[in-house]
């Protein structure tokens, strides 16, 4: 359903997405792991129209995507949840979620978006009632919101960004269990970054490693898991990461 | 409830007021204090979303010239000429804004590039002293015989009082309508984050230009509307750095959150420049700008809500409703 081949993006002399290419099937969940600054949410923001290639082709359902403004990527198809949250302090929970049901089902009804944000909340575990705030929300809460956000634009593709940052082991689980059932119940692709492997391997069926911009390398998680090159990777910055990973594959 | 009822009430009282009192020069004021309190309106339901235009002097501005100018050289009535005003100013509000968003201008820089219109439109109609009569200002010619309805023009105050409310009144309503539907949230959402927002599938551009246009559509009829009740306009009274100022001060005294507020500021601004005027003659004249400037800075810094709104935080403790 997603093809992308030969993504470059640079910022002034520095290229953070190197000649990328890689392929996502329809219901796969596929992850996509490396180093911090290794490109992850740069080829993120290329996907979701929120920065434009400076090279190569993303084609989403038959259809070039690359460069296209967010909205009308949003409107073909494509969520997005954001590494660091950004919910709209001045919208309560419900607006926030509302919002995203509006425009990034192209403007249908308000009962329509309405319904879409209240399926999206449902299916998160966050409260539907119209006047909860967003104060209250932790950092499970406000990751909670994200995929929210991004669910009830009805995506076809989500593109989940570190869904795990600054949680605990319980709400790690509860997270990696969360995507499962998106794809599961909604019948959503998901690609899904994260820096760490650990709890991403077990629910992946492929993965995909990034390094300085690089894909260096592509597989199922055990055999990726396996893989010298991303040993390396990850033995100077995150070496308990790998052994996790590979204990638990 | 009083928020269900109130309106009801003061909107009975205005419409009952002349039948009880109508000494011509308070009919004069109120009428003035309308005409105005629309204009603000009209610019706090783009400002209200951090969309801070210093540019609405030059769509005022192009509201009362444009009317002006198409009756007098092609006696083309304002019930035309006013439409045609409108469509102009959004012209110019596109023609800004559009850039403005697509590089991604906001906040202090959007509001100076805005300063820069009303600028321009002041400096044309200075300038373009043998159409306009610059400087000196300019006067829609009377209409002879019974063409008054066409020629949109009243000499008795109480019509004027009434098409006043009226368009005060449809004002309100068009900002209230606005400060409940889908684009609120969305421009709220664009003044925090606009990549946010995008990712959340609002299109910035468009958004921004939807209440950019109805903002200076607004405004122009507002100009229109002054230069049709006053009978004169002169380029720093109906345009220009000073007017776009005026509006900015008002709504932001008067509250830019709550759907009142630009009235309010207008009620006090308006009070103050001829309260200004009677005491101190024309010896103080544009002391009311000084007033307005520090008046301005001392709210900015100690109720950024505005008199209405901190009133209405007071009695209600509610954050963003009204
Ligand atoms: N908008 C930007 N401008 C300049 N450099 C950027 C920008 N976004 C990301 N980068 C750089 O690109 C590299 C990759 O960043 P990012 O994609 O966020 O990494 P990851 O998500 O894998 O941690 C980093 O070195 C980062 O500093
Ligand atoms: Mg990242």
């Amino acid at each position: 359903m997603l093809e992308v081949s030969g993504l470059i993006k640079r910022f002034g002399g520095f290229t953070a997405v190197s000649n990328v290419s890689f392929q996502v099937g329809q219901g796969e969940i596929l992850g996509l792991i490396g180093p911090n600054g290794s490109g992850k949410s740069t080829i993120f923001n290329l996907l979701s129209g929120t920065l434009a290639p400076t090279g190569g082709s993303i084609r989403f359902q038959g259809h070039e995507i690359g460069g296209l403004p967010p909205y009308r990527i949003i409107n073909q198809g494509i969520g997005r949840t954001f590494q660091i949250p950004r919910p709209f302090k001045r919208l309560s929970l419900f607006e926030n979620v509302a919002l995203a049901g509006y425009y990034g089902q192209g403007q249908p009804s308000r009962a329509k978006a309405f319904e879409a944000a209240e399926r999206a909340l449902t299916m998160v575990g966050l409260p539907t009632d119209r006047d909860a705030g967003i104060g209250g929300l932790g950092a499970a809460g406000l990751k909670k919101l994200e995929l929210a956000k991004a669910l009830a634009t009805q995506p076809k593709l989500l593109l989940a960004d570190e869904s795990l940052g600054g949680l605990d082991e319980t709400e790690m689980d509860q997270a990696a269990d969360m995507l499962r059932r998106i794809r599961a119940e909604l019948g959503i692709t998901i690609i899904w970054v994260e820096h760490i492997m650990g709890v991403l391997m077990r629910v992946v069926d492929r993965v995909m490693v990034l390094d300085h911009g690089e894909m260096i390398a592509e597989g199922l998680p055990a055999e990726v898991s396996a893989d010298p090159r991303v040993i390396e990777v990850y033995l100077g910055t995150d070496a308990d990461a790998v052994q996790a990973a590979a204990v638990r594959v | 409830m009083t928020n269900r009822v109130l309106p009801w009430i003061v909107g009975a009282v205005l419409i009952a007021l002349p039948f009880v009192y109508s000494a011509p020069y308070p009919m004069h004021l109120m009428v003035v204090v309308l005409i105005w309190s629309f204009a603000y309106t009209s610019w706090s339901v783009m400002g209200r979303f951090g969309l801070v235009s210093l540019g609405h002097g030059g769509f005022f501005g192009v509201g009362a010239y444009s009317t002006a100018l198409l009756w007098n050289y092609y006696h083309l009535s304002p019930f035309l000429g006013i439409p045609i005003a409108m469509v102009l100013a959004v012209t110019l509000a596109i023609v800004v804004t559009y850039p403005c968003s697509r590089f991604r201008i906001t906040g202090h820089y959007f509001a100076l590039v805005t300063l820069a219109l009303s600028a321009i439109v002041q400096q044309v109609a200075t300038a373009s002293r043998n159409i306009t009569g610059g400087s000196l200002g300019y006067t829609p010619e009377r209409a002879q015989g019974g063409g008054h309805i066409l020629a949109f023009q009243f000499t008795d105050k109480l019509t004027w009082y009434f098409i006043a409310l009226g368009v005060w009144a449809v004002g309100l309503f068009v900002r209230w309508r606005v400060d409940h539907s889908m684009i609120a949230y969305a421009l709220e959402a664009i003044a925090e984050d606009e990549d946010a927002a995008g990712a959340a599938g609002v299109n910035v551009t468009s958004e921004k230009l939807k209440i950019t246009a109805l903002s200076a559509a607004m405004t122009a009829f507002a100009g229109g509307m002054y230069c049709q009740y006053q009978m004169f306009i002169s380029p720093d009274t109906v345009s220009g750095i000073n007017v776009s100022l005026q509006m900015v001060f008002a709504a932001v005294v008067g509250g830019i959150y709550v759907l009142p507020g630009p009235t309010v500021g207008a009620i006090i601004t308006i009070l103050l420049a001829e309260g200004l005027r009677i005491f101190f003659g024309t010896g103080a004249l544009g002391w009311d700008n000084l007033v307005y400037g520090t008046l301005l800075v001392l709210f900015i810094i100690f109720l950024p809500q505005g008199l209405v709104g901190a009133a209405w935080t007071r009695l209600t403790g509610a954050r963003r409703t009204a």
